[in-house]
């Protein structure tokens, strides 16, 4: 079984030289310790940063340089500044090679849900409406089940829409899964892990071939 | 703010060198005794004719780059029943959290609302009316009214609650949203620098949705840490052109709250 940098570690394998990349909040923040030495790529934050770089030293901390987390951080070279409409805008328009979100639930078709659940305090959608209605390759990052032990990757989704058939791949602590015609493709396993395993914990459709391999790190 | 005088001024019309240009130098001109000059003396005076029920628009994203100095004179002012477009409420005692206990606010526009108790409460006993949009549907709503276009078409929310009510329209086989320009009285936004004209530069990512507001309100007052003389702004830098803003508070003494304060620990 994967653990949260297991599962981030999975995912900056989906990296390439010259990537512009979005992390969402969460897990997806992780993906940044694991992008290789001597690759280039530049984060985006959508409130308004490409090329984010890490959290300042302590004492050096800019109330005027946040991320989307709102947490405080720091520029690197090639770094740019920009409004809201154009963050949205270079989403909007596909310029953007990979997003990489949390989740509360995806579909089988590829539908997700992760902004509000019906009878708590509702935040807010954020910009995730946006990055899921634009966004040319998004995988999820997220827990197999939930806190109830129930599957998160569901024939349907039962909690409000946030976008609709947009997920490319699913990593979670069990797996790593695509898409197919029918529904969720098991791709390689987390070590450790059965394929009936996973099987069991995934309510939405599963295509495997029980000789998926071990997830391989470089 | 007073113009300042060239030293090397000749006494009367003619040509002059300064800063490696030259310059026709038209002492009826400089000597106009009524320049351009947007400045007020402070957030009060600038925001003293927003009456009760108005529309504003709030720049800043979470409590970075927020018009902190417009705020506080908001909630001196006392004035009531607004609707305010902003990215976020801020929290329980800073930025629009302030305007929220003194129960100042009828309806909020926002993407995400998560940081503030009073907030919570307000809405679950219906004091509060809130609409969540998405953010980059809430930036461009805000585009378009400063590029005098009626309304957008956004993919953003298409299939979920977000769409209901809503026209829509397919291009190209996807399905869009159309969303409306925002149109409020005030645009209240927190620049970096600007001189007497109104041109306004930003700093680092407390930009966000600040320029996007100020092209966007009837009336935009911007506040500032830095005031200074027309031509020490650079034109190549300037982000707003002062034709979008109307007023200029110059704020002293920012707090700036940081909400989430993360460090690089020496090890990682």
């Amino acid at each position: 079984m994967l653990d949260k940098n297991g599962i981030a570690r999975t995912i900056a394998r989906e990296l390439k030289d010259g990537y512009y990349v979005n992390l969402g909040i969460g897990i997806p923040t992780l993906v940044a310790n694991f992008i290789p030495q001597g690759m280039e790529v530049q984060l985006q934050s959508e409130n308004g940063l490409l090329g984010m770089g890490p959290f300042p030293w302590e004492g050096s901390e800019d109330p005027d340089l946040i991320n989307a987390g709102k947490q405080t951080i720091t520029t690197l070279p090639g770094s740019s500044f920009f409004d809201s409409a154009m963050s949205f805008g270079m989403i909007r328009s596909g310029k953007v090679d990979l997003t990489v979100l949390g989740a509360m639930e995806v579909a089988q078709n590829g539908d997700i849900a992760n902004w509000k659940i019906p009878g708590k305090m509702v935040k807010g959608m954020g910009g995730a409406m946006d990055l899921v209605a634009s966004a040319r390759n998004i995988v999820v990052a997220m827990q197999h089940v939930n806190k109830a032990g129930e599957s998160k990757l569901l024939p349907r989704c039962t909690l409000p829409i946030t976008g609709l058939a947009c997920v490319r791949k699913v990593v979670t602590e069990l797996g790593v899964f695509g898409f197919d015609q029918e529904g969720f493709v098991l791709l390689e396993r987390a070590p450790g892990v059965t394929c009936d395993y996973i099987r069991d914990k995934t309510w939405g459709h599963l295509s495997s071939t029980g000789l998926e391999p071990e997830i391989q790190w470089a | 703010m007073m113009h300042r005088w060239r030293p090397e001024a000749p006494d009367g019309p003619g040509w002059i060198w300064a800063d490696g240009a030259s310059y026709f130098w038209d002492s009826t001109r400089n000597l106009n005794p009524n320049p351009v000059n947007k400045i007020y003396t402070d957030a009060d005076a600038a925001l003293a004719d927003i009456q009760d029920g108005a529309t504003l628009m709030l720049g800043g994203f979470g409590l970075c780059g927020i018009p902190e100095h417009c705020i506080a004179a908001l909630v001196r002012k006392g004035v009531r029943d607004l609707t305010c477009i902003s990215n976020n409420a801020g929290v329980d005692d800073f930025g629009i959290g302030l305007m929220l206990q003194g129960r100042q606010v009828r309806k909020m526009i926002s993407s995400y609302v998560g940081e503030n108790a009073e907030f919570e409460r307000q809405l679950l006993s219906g004091e509060l009316e809130v609409e969540l949009i998405p953010q980059g549907t809430l930036a461009t709503r805000c585009m378009a009214a400063g590029y005098g276009m009626p309304a957008i078409y956004t993919p953003a929310g298409v299939g979920t609650e977000v769409a209901e009510g809503k026209e829509s329209r397919e291009f190209g086989g996807k399905t869009y949203l159309l969303e409306m320009a925002f149109d409020a009285d005030y645009a209240l936004v927190k620049a970096w620098k600007a001189d007497r004209m109104g041109n306004l530069v930003f700093k680092a990512t407390a930009r966000n949705f600040n320029p996007l507001m100020a092209m966007a309100g009837k009336i935009t007052v911007a506040e500032v840490e830095e005031l200074v003389e027309p031509g020490e702004l650079d034109p190549n830098t300037v982000h707003v052109p002062g034709i979008y803003v109307q007023r200029i508070v110059l704020g002293t003494q920012y707090e700036k709250r940081i909400e989430q304060r993360t460090v690089r620990t020496p090890l990682s």
